[in-house]
């Protein structure tokens, strides 16, 4: 039997990705790219570009065949139609800036084995309707390019003392270096895990005061 | 040693360019099954061992891409050839250890979208690496997986006895743990050279 499909799209379909089951920051998914391209605020913004247009091709695709697939295959499926998208993806960035492309190097092929895409594929494309699919896949892939861009920014501006190439602090300004090296990507992310766990503490601690309050 | 030879590649895949501490391919079971010894070790043997037979498969499949010059098709076979290893690991772990089996749980078949796997594939193709060289690579980029996991795991289980503060509980506290091994496997810069 088949199970019952629930077609109606709320604001929480697209926002999900963003706040709720942020990629990056709750769920812990694609974490290799995240601290591997964020050096610097333009590469971590076209990878967070790359992967929402594959995100969203490959989650067209797999939902438009979902009842095509058979299930024992559907992962080989899935994963053969992410390449595809990357390998065109690829091609595309090569052709348009030679320059970007050596500085994301092999990470843009390796969007292929991004959990976040297959898991979208495997969780939510092969059981919803395009358009809801498209809803939410948009709205995770927003959500992943926010993450990488809140790294980017940190570890450009304290290792390089620099925005998008720019200037910011001065020629006083020492920069910090092992911030794009790769220990500050762990550091840095590490750090925004626990500002959010903090902002979610005090929001706990806030309803549970106002329901004394109210009581 | 010449950064070509063999031993050289070894010990730059496995301390030098660590593959997990320093070029961040395969964080998602790094983090995902670090959290006891046992498992860590088995996830790491079964990830090196996949690593093997994918890079050595990868090497002749890329022969053969070249000599057809259908080079644009070479990442959907890499992955094929990975997804099928990992496909033989799980069989042969499900008869043999089906403890082992459900401890790794859903970490299992993931190893497909391991991307130190695919990534391993990919860099010894763009090295132009020849056979011996691409054994040595994949067998120095499995034991510097192991060393990596094998070490994390080690920590985490200190960590559960450690009085934290409970806002860093959980992953937070696992990345500072990590950005603290990678400031130290920064020190085999320059070694061998």
């Amino acid at each position: 039997m088949p199970i019952k499909e629930d077609h109606t799209i709320t604001a929480d379909t697209f926002l999900a990705g963003i706040w709720k089951e942020n990629p990056v920051f709750v769920m812990l998914l694609g974490m290799c790219p995240v601290l591997a391209v964020t050096n610097s605020v333009i590469n971590a913004l076209a990878m967070g570009l790359a992967t929402t247009f594959v995100l969203l091709c490959s989650s067209t695709l797999v939902s438009l065949l979902r009842n095509v697939i058979p299930k024992e295959v559907r992962i080989a499926t899935y994963i053969v139609i992410i390449a595809t998208f990357v390998t065109i993806t690829d091609y595309v960035i090569q052709a348009i800036s030679l320059e970007l492309y050596n500085a994301l190097g092999a990470f843009i092929q390796l969007i292929v084995a991004n959990c976040m895409i297959l898991g979208r594929a495997e969780a939510y494309a092969s059981k919803n309707r395009l358009l809801k699919t498209l809803t939410n896949s948009l709205g995770m892939g927003i959500g992943f390019t926010i993450a990488l861009l809140s790294l980017g920014t940190v570890r450009e501006l304290l290792g390089n003392g620099s925005l998008l190439g720019y200037s910011i602090f001065g020629e006083a300004f020492q920069p910090w270096v092992v911030m794009i090296l790769p220990p500050g990507g762990f550091i840095v992310l590490g750090a925004w895990l626990l500002l959010f766990n903090w902002i979610k503490e005090r929001n706990a601690a806030l309803t549970l005061a106002n329901e004394r309050g109210t009581s | 040693m010449s950064p070509d030879s063999v031993s050289f590649i070894f010990l730059n895949a496995f301390l030098i360019n660590n593959f997990v501490l320093a070029m961040f391919l395969g964080l998602c079971p790094f983090l995902g099954v670090s959290g006891k010894l046992n498992t860590a070790w088995s996830m790491g043997l079964a990830t090196s061992f996949v690593m093997l037979i994918s890079s050595l498969s990868a090497f002749f499949i890329n022969e053969l891409l070249v000599y057809f010059q259908i080079e644009f098709l070479r990442l959907i076979c890499y992955i094929a050839v990975i997804a099928s290893a990992v496909q033989l690991v799980e069989m042969t772990m499900k008869k043999f250890s089906p403890t082992l089996f459900r401890a790794l749980g859903i970490f299992l078949p993931l190893i497909t979208t391991n991307c130190a796997i695919l990534g391993l594939a990919l860099f010894q193709t763009f090295k132009e690496y020849d056979f011996a060289q691409s054994l040595a690579y994949s067998t120095g980029a499995g034991a510097g997986f192991i060393l990596a996991i094998v070490l994390m795991a080690g920590l985490r289980e200190k960590l559960e006895l450690a009085d934290l503060p409970n806002t860093s509980k959980g992953a937070a506290i696992s990345l500072m743990l990590a950005g603290i091994l990678s400031l130290i496997f920064m020190g085999f810069a320059g070694l061998g050279s």
